[in-house]
């Protein structure tokens, strides 16, 4: 699965680095490091990481927002 | 036809093609189509890669903890596009409104999108730029190429420029554990960025996690063995060093020469747009089906003057994107002006760098909150008696408070009190800018006066 931070937008809350803590981790005090394509068995972990950011920096690709459809979703572009 | 009655049916089945697949032009196609686009849409793309995000690439790529290929954007929405990748746009006919492609091909346009972006600026040297184990670092394949290099172990790197990029290079060398001397032609690293004072608590950065740093110097030339290999790097202050990866980070350089003969205002610093992103001709004339976004625009923004603005900035690119989409299939009185705070973040030697607003523009500085020896604090950037930027080295929190500041055009020094603030931030000190005609990695914004058509200014490194 694919996501992108917004990392203007980041403010070091750590919230995901909690609930999905094999995808994103703290790099020192603030900065924040996120694999950009992660395993989709993460998938549940992800969606909750991004629900619970207190300043909503975290997209996730369409196909992989609650109510997608599982298994990847389908993309014909 | 009325003029309403063209813009509705445009919006059903008109023609919109976007040159550049990068971030800026993926996040504008999906716009195109939240906005109700229902037309045809194509994007071009030079690298044969789906749009992908370069953030990570000197950082999360090179320290090895994800591949180089696993940075492809997310898609916000489906876009329905037809996609030419690996085919660079070629040439453009305003007249009539037609792209040439790289493949021959031609596509007509009923309303076109640019977003070319910039590419890495390569060493002047064309022969010593092709040795082997000379890089730069902008796209997927040079990061796959420079990460295999730094796996694989050598004996020294050398980062040619201290820019935001060449020192996160520099960083991620360090962290493993690989030899690196950065050169900066300039006083200090991030100094065209931040200026002197914040860029001696980089380079004191730098120092301490053992990066051997040379401020003050040019690479006067790259030496390579018999077979070809880069070897030697000779400094204009009679001084060598061995190495064997060289990464030339000297800053980006706009992907505008495809639109030389075409009668836009684009030059090396970009395509000149008006806050609605549609670009102007030479003429200095406002085109009514040409839009711009991303970093190749450069854009009059009334917080700094009305001066046109360039920006290699993430936020910026989407922000922008969003507004050229809307304003390429509403009516005049719909459109929205693109007026975006400039901001940026940079993570290196563990330490977290956000920027609102425009430092180059300051003439003092001050630091407001923590301190500088500490590495930690919060400086408030004033020019002309009020705070036009804010910089932030692990107090990102802080920043907000710093950017209604500079939208209020808040005076300075600043009188409000705050946290924190240190014998050091009661008065305000030079902000120590190198003279902007004196180039070095440069700042990834700049001002960049008021002419629409400005042709002038192009980068010529000096030569020992």
């Amino acid at each position: 699965m694919r996501l992108v931070v917004d990392l203007n937008r980041c403010q070091g809350y750590a919230q995901c680095a909690f609930l999905a803590p094999d995808v994103f981790t703290m790099h020192g005090d603030e900065a924040l490091m996120y694999d950009p394509q992660a395993d989709d068995s993460q998938r549940e972990h992800v969606r909750r990481a991004a629900d619970a950011c207190p300043v909503k920096a975290i997209t996730l690709d369409y196909a992989d927002l609650d109510g997608a459809a599982e298994a990847g979703g389908s993309r014909d572009d | 036809m009325t003029i309403d009655g063209y813009l509705e049916a445009f919006r059903r089945e008109g023609r919109i093609v976007v040159v550049g697949a990068s971030l800026a032009g993926l996040r504008a196609a999906e716009a195109l189509r939240a906005e109700g686009f229902a037309g045809t849409l194509t994007l071009v793309g030079d690298e044969p890669h789906e749009p992908y995000d370069r953030p990570p690439l000197s950082k999360q790529v090179l320290l090895g903890k994800v591949p180089a290929d696993h940075t492809r954007l997310p898609r916000v929405r489906p876009v329905d596009a037809q996609w030419r990748l690996g085919s660079a746009a070629t040439g453009l006919d305003l007249a009539a409104k037609r792209v040439r492609l790289a493949d021959g091909d031609v596509l007509d346009y009923d309303r076109l999108l640019i977003t070319t972006g910039v590419r890495a600026r390569p060493w002047p040297q064309e022969l010593e730029a092709e040795l082997d184990g000379v890089f730069v670092l902008r796209t997927q394949d040079d990061a796959v190429q420079l990460h295999h290099r730094l796996a694989a172990g050598p004996r020294r790197v050398l980062v040619i420029g201290a820019g935001f990029t060449g020192s996160e290079i520099a960083s991620a060398c360090r962290e493993r554990d690989v030899p690196v001397t950065v050169a900066e032609r300039g006083a200090a690293p991030l100094v065209g960025a931040l200026g002197g004072v914040v860029g001696e608590v980089a380079a004191e950065l730098q120092r301490a996690h053992g990066v051997d740093l040379r401020c003050g110097v040019q690479v006067t030339g790259l030496e390579g063995d018999s077979a070809g290999r880069v070897r030697t790097a000779h400094f204009s202050d009679g001084t060598a060093v061995a190495c064997d990866v060289v990464v030339v980070a000297l800053g980006a350089t706009r992907n505008t020469e495809w639109l030389a003969d075409s009668g836009l205002g684009a030059g090396p610093r970009g395509i000149a747009c008006d806050a609605g992103c549609r670009a102007f001709d030479v003429r200095g004339i406002v085109t009514d089906d040409v839009f711009v976004a991303g970093d190749v625009a450069r854009s009059p923004h009334p917080l700094f003057g009305y001066q046109f603005l360039s920006l290699e900035h993430w936020g910026n690119a989407v922000a922008q994107a969003e507004v050229a989409a809307h304003n390429m299939v509403s009516a005049s009185a719909e459109r929205r002006p693109h007026l975006w705070m400039p901001s940026f973040w940079s993570a290196q030697f563990g330490v977290n760098i956000k920027s609102v607003g425009v430092p180059p523009m300051a003439d003092q500085i001050m630091v407001t909150q923590g301190s500088l020896a500490e590495q930690r604090f919060t400086a408030a950037y004033g020019f002309q008696g009020r705070v036009i930027a804010a910089v932030t080295f692990d107090q990102a929190k802080w920043l907000d408070f710093y950017e209604r500041q500079i939208e209020r055009a808040a005076s300075f020094p600043p009188e409000f009190t705050t946290v924190d603030r240190r014998p050091e931030g009661r008065q305000p000190v030079a902000a120590d800018f190198p003279d902007p005609s004196q180039p070095s990695h440069g700042p990834t914004v700049t001002l960049s006066g008021y002419s629409p058509t400005d042709r002038r200014v192009s980068f010529t490194p000096r030569r020992a």
